[in-house]
């Protein structure tokens, strides 16, 4: 917790920046605690940045280590751009999540346990020998003992609920607490509770009851010395929704179909984690969206190729694993030139992975993961919020060039949340769509001089029948062709094409020194906040040290070469083993260096601070 | 052009001929090949069928049946091997407006598409498939096939296949098929009108046609379907009618429990034994029974051994989207992007 000198009420302090850390057995509710957390801190003005962590298990063995699920919330009064390196405060709701998390928090923070779970049995079951709150495990930290399941139980035993109905709410005690310690207002929750339960009063009563009773034990119990405040950030103005990068994605994709005017197919197999986009669109039947669950990752792609061939937007959506299923039918979209996009949420790979981890590992399967000469488009948004926006941006490069586009997430982004201002649809430019309907003038495989797109004729014009397949076109009339020349420049035309895209996507931003420097720490996607961090705090220390982020991967903007140029040093910062590093290596021949790692999890600021520090000398600095 | 239309416009209906469903492109299947008589039919269907050519699509996979979209002046989509049905399902619940076709084989619908197969069939999307069983990999020039027979020679099985093979048709009924037929590629007025039926029915029709390979699978069907013995080896199916055959119509199909049996008529045995098609029949047993008769055991039946109604997937899908509009009201994007709980800074 970083606190501010000055105001303190009789016993609140201020501080400007708070993560806690919400873990328990993964049916403790603690996703759902640590969401409504942050929405409630987000309602109340602060900055928010949220990362979710759970087992890929749905119900491991109850109070295991692998069953341990966890919800980090980082709030604050100032523009934040991740969800914090470690958390101030620990909310452990059994042994396995203190055993699992305790090693993130430094010497220093708080750790609220739940002192009910603490038996022989759990202890066993987290690999505790003796009883870590007596034993010394937890000296050096600030340990406030709750027995939460027990006050959850009093608080609800007259609710009329049966005994394992009242144990699901004790995470609503433990929210009520943590509310009352950072001084945060109950009623977007109780409202919440109203709504989720309206069917069911008897249990929305009692959610009501305990988070009510946990916020009331923090005020009376004396357990806490003081409680907190983290005062409002000063944010652009607008109005704002908390919203995750999954959530983004979905809305952007809806955004992009009202913006052509066109009914949104969505096919999609269900794969972790991206299942959500499936979800979320599933539910805009009203605005006209067609999802179809469909049965495999093939099934999924080939239904978007077939919608696309019909004049609508054809979209599909998946991870790594079905990535490369799909890799033969983006092939043959490729090869018939249908707008479709592709969005794929990465995962830790190979292989089925660690699936509910996060990486960046499938940028090279975006880029060549296909037989023959086959390039596709590529964009990848930094941060959740800015999924919306590269949703929108992969569609409308797909229509305006008339390609396949990648939309590249990752596990981070899409499940990660933070404030987004929301944008006013008026103001979205309109994506522009042609269908020709001459039979005079049309030809399957004329291109636009400009683009070299050709024509979306679809099915239902008349006069204009005509033949398309995953067999070699002859240029122009797009007959089948097994003429070698002929196969050489359409070869190039395609490759062109996706070149071409360079001409039409903004120049890549450098904060920092657009002029050059020292350093230039390269990124792309959802390592964007940690980058940016890591770089702000290096130059406010005086380090010549400067950062660009890619959301543009291919082609890449043309402003990017000259750039690297630039810089003395160049590091590519990715959750991979050098992906972009090895592109950026190959297309600019520049010695740019690498950070990676590949645990499943993000980067922390300090370790890019640490990288910047062993290449960027402070004395060197001073220009 | 038009900007941003989804549908292009409906065009008057002039009276079209077979010549308007041939395409400029050399047909390029091998001499004799049984494709031609398929693609034949097909064409001269259409005009009867009363659509314009521009609402009609043909999709296929790979395989030398798959080329027939390109011999067809419609709308077409060769696509990759065994996902003709994915596209197909795409475009038809996108453009209901369209009448589908789905042109493939035995390798592309039930080897490598074997999955497709099933859920396009089971989900009653409102497309035609026309399966071309010749029992041999052509295109790849003779390996054995999902349903070539058990011990069938290749070049891929010298020693003979140990691989059991599928019957198309119980594939079909096993995956809730609504309309399964068969019929055979040199029965041309048998053939045609069996398209008509398939192309008539609201749901996925399965169309297996018998199709001779003459290069590498010559004769495969010839033991029951050459037109001398084909009145005694093939049983045609009419629904209300007893299952009769033979040139001299004198024998007939009796089930026995859930066995079917050869009966010859007389004797004591007449018409009211035999068993009765019902292609309409909800229960899919007793087409099970009869899609599983063989030569030489059995006559092989031909025609549709089932046509029932089921609501059709595309149909389903539209509804949910006009309940969800009078439930819901159009949708609100302004308004969506603004759910839940939001915050005004500044």
């Amino acid at each position: 917790m970083t606190g501010r000198d000055g105001k303190r009420e009789a016993n609140i302090q201020e501080l400007d920046r708070v993560t806690i850390r919400f873990a328990g057995d993964s049916g403790d509710g603690m996703q759902l605690a640590g969401l409504q957390f942050t929405n409630t801190s987000a309602a109340f003005g602060n900055d928010v940045s949220t990362m979710p962590d759970f087992p890929a298990e749905i119900r491991a063995p109850a109070g295991s280590i692998p069953g341990v699920s966890a919800f980090q919330v980082s709030f604050s009064s100032y523009d934040i751009h991740t969800p914090g390196d470690e958390p101030d405060v620990l909310v452990a709701m059994n042994p396995a999540a203190l055993q699992a998390h305790l090693a993130d928090v430094p010497k220093g923070g708080t750790i609220i346990v739940n002192t009910d779970e603490f038996n022989e049995v759990n202890l066993r079951k987290a690999a505790y020998e003796t009883n870590p709150l007596d034993n010394g495990t937890l000296a050096g930290y600030r340990v406030i003992k709750v027995p939460i399941s027990s006050m959850n139980a009093r608080a609800l035993k007259d609710a009329g609920l049966d005994t394992r109905q009242i144990d699901r709410s004790k995470n609503l005690f433990a929210l009520g607490l943590m509310y009352w310690l950072f001084d945060r207002p109950l009623e977007p929750t109780l409202r919440w509770i109203e709504a989720k339960f309206s069917k069911n009063p008897l249990v929305a009563q009692a959610n009501a009851t305990t988070l009510k009773a946990g916020y009331n034990f923090g005020e009376t119990a004396e357990l806490f010395p003081v409680h907190y405040r983290v005062p409002k950030a000063d944010l652009a103005p607008g109005r704002y929704r908390n919203i995750t990068g999954n959530e983004a994605t979905a809305l952007g994709f809806l955004t992009a179909a009202h913006l052509t005017g066109k009914t949104l197919f969505y096919g999609s197999y269900p794969i972790t984690p991206a299942s959500d986009i499936l979800q979320e669109l599933a539910r805009f039947k009203n605005f006209g969206v067609k999802t179809f669950q469909a049965e495999d990752e093939i099934a999924a792609i080939g239904a978007a190729i077939g919608a696309a061939f019909g004049g609508n937007l054809g979209l599909t959506g998946t991870s790594g694993p079905g990535l490369a299923l799909k890799s033969e039918a983006l092939g043959l979209a490729v090869m018939v030139e249908l707008p479709i996009v592709v969005a794929a949420v990465q995962r830790s790979g190979p292989s089925t992975g660690m699936p509910t981890k996060t990486d960046q590992a499938d940028l090279l399967q975006a880029m060549f993961g296909r037989n023959g000469e086959c390039p596709v488009a590529v964009v990848a948004p930094a941060t959740p919020s800015e999924c919306f926006d590269m949703a929108v941006e992969a569609f409308r490069i797909a229509l305006t060039h008339m390609v396949p586009v990648i939309f590249l997430s990752d596990g981070y982004l899409g499940a990660g949340s933070e404030p987004w201002l929301l944008p006013d649809i008026q103001d979205l430019p309109r994506i522009e769509t042609t269908h020709p309907t001459d039979p005079a003038t049309f030809k399957p495989y004329a291109r636009d001089p400009e683009t070299l797109a050709r024509p979306w004729a679809i099915p239902g014009t008349p006069g204009l029948e005509h033949r398309i397949g995953g067999l070699e076109k002859d240029d122009i009339t797009g007959n089948v062709s097994y003429d070698g020349e002929n196969h050489d420049r359409m070869v190039r035309y395609r490759q062109e094409k996706v070149d071409r895209i360079a001409n039409d996507i903004p120049p890549v931003e450098v904060v920092g020194d657009e002029a050059g420097g020292q350093l230039l720490v390269l990124g792309w996607g959802g390592t964007y906040g940690a980058i940016l961090s890591a770089v702000q705090r290096a130059r406010a220390r005086g380090l010549s040290v400067s950062c660009a982020h890619l959301r543009h991967l291919n082609p890449f903007p043309p402003n990017l070469g000259p750039l690297l140029s630039r810089f003395d040093q160049v590091l590519v910062a990715e959750l991979n083993l050098g992906q972009l590093r090895l592109l950026v290596r190959a297309k600019f021949l520049v010695d740019a260096q690498g950070l990676n790692k590949v645990t499943g999890r993000p980067f922390l600021i300090r370790e890019i601070e640490e990288k910047i520090n062993s290449m960027v000398k402070a004395e060197v600095s001073v220009r | 052009m038009t900007s941003g239309a989804p549908r292009a416009p409906e065009t008057p209906h002039v009276p079209l001929a077979r010549k308007d469903f041939v395409s400029d492109q050399e047909v390029r299947w091998c001499p004799g090949c049984g494709d031609y008589s398929i693609l034949a039919q097909t064409q001269k269907l259409m005009p009867d069928l009363g659509i314009p050519r521009e609402k009609i699509v043909f999709i296929s996979g790979i395989g030398c049946s798959s080329r027939l979209p390109y011999y067809m002046n419609t709308y077409g989509f060769h696509s990759i091997h065994g996902r003709a049905p994915t596209i197909a399902t795409g475009l038809k619940a996108s453009r209901p407006d369209l009448q589908v076709w789905v042109v493939t084989g035995d390798g592309d619908a039930l080897s490598i598409g074997g999955n497709h197969i099933l859920h396009i069939l089971r989900r009653n999307v409102d497309v035609v498939i026309v399966l071309f069983n010749n029992r041999i990999y052509g295109l790849t020039k003779g390996q054995y096939s999902p349903t070539s027979e058990l011990g069938k020679r290749t070049k891929s099985s010298p020693l003979g296949t140990i691989d059991y093979p599928l019957n198309p048709l119980s594939v079909a009924l096993g995956a809730e098929a609504t309309f399964v037929a068969r019929s055979l590629d040199i029965d041309v007025h048998h053939l045609i009108s069996t398209l008509d039926r398939a192309a008539h029915h609201k749901g996925t029709s399965f169309v297996e046609v018998y199709q001779n390979c003459n290069v590498y699978n010559d004769g495969a069907f010839m033991e029951f379907a050459d037109k001398a013995v084909r009145p005694d080896r093939t049983i045609q199916l009419e629904h209300g009618k007893p299952l009769i055959f033979g040139k001299d119509r004198d024998q007939g199909i009796r089930l026995n429990g859930t066995t079917a049996e050869i009966v010859h008529l007389g004797n004591g045995v007449t018409e009211a034994d035999l068993l009765v098609h019902d292609e309409t029949r909800p229960d899919p047993a007793v087409a099970g029974i009869l899609a599983r008769l063989q030569w030489p055991q059995f006559p092989v039946p031909m025609g549709v051994l089932r046509a029932v109604q089921r609501p059709t997937y595309d149909d389903l899908m539209e509804e949910q989207i006009q309940q969800a509009v009078s439930r819901q009201g159009k949708g609100d994007l302004a308004a969506l992007l603004a759910e839940g709980d939001t915050w005004t800074v500044g």
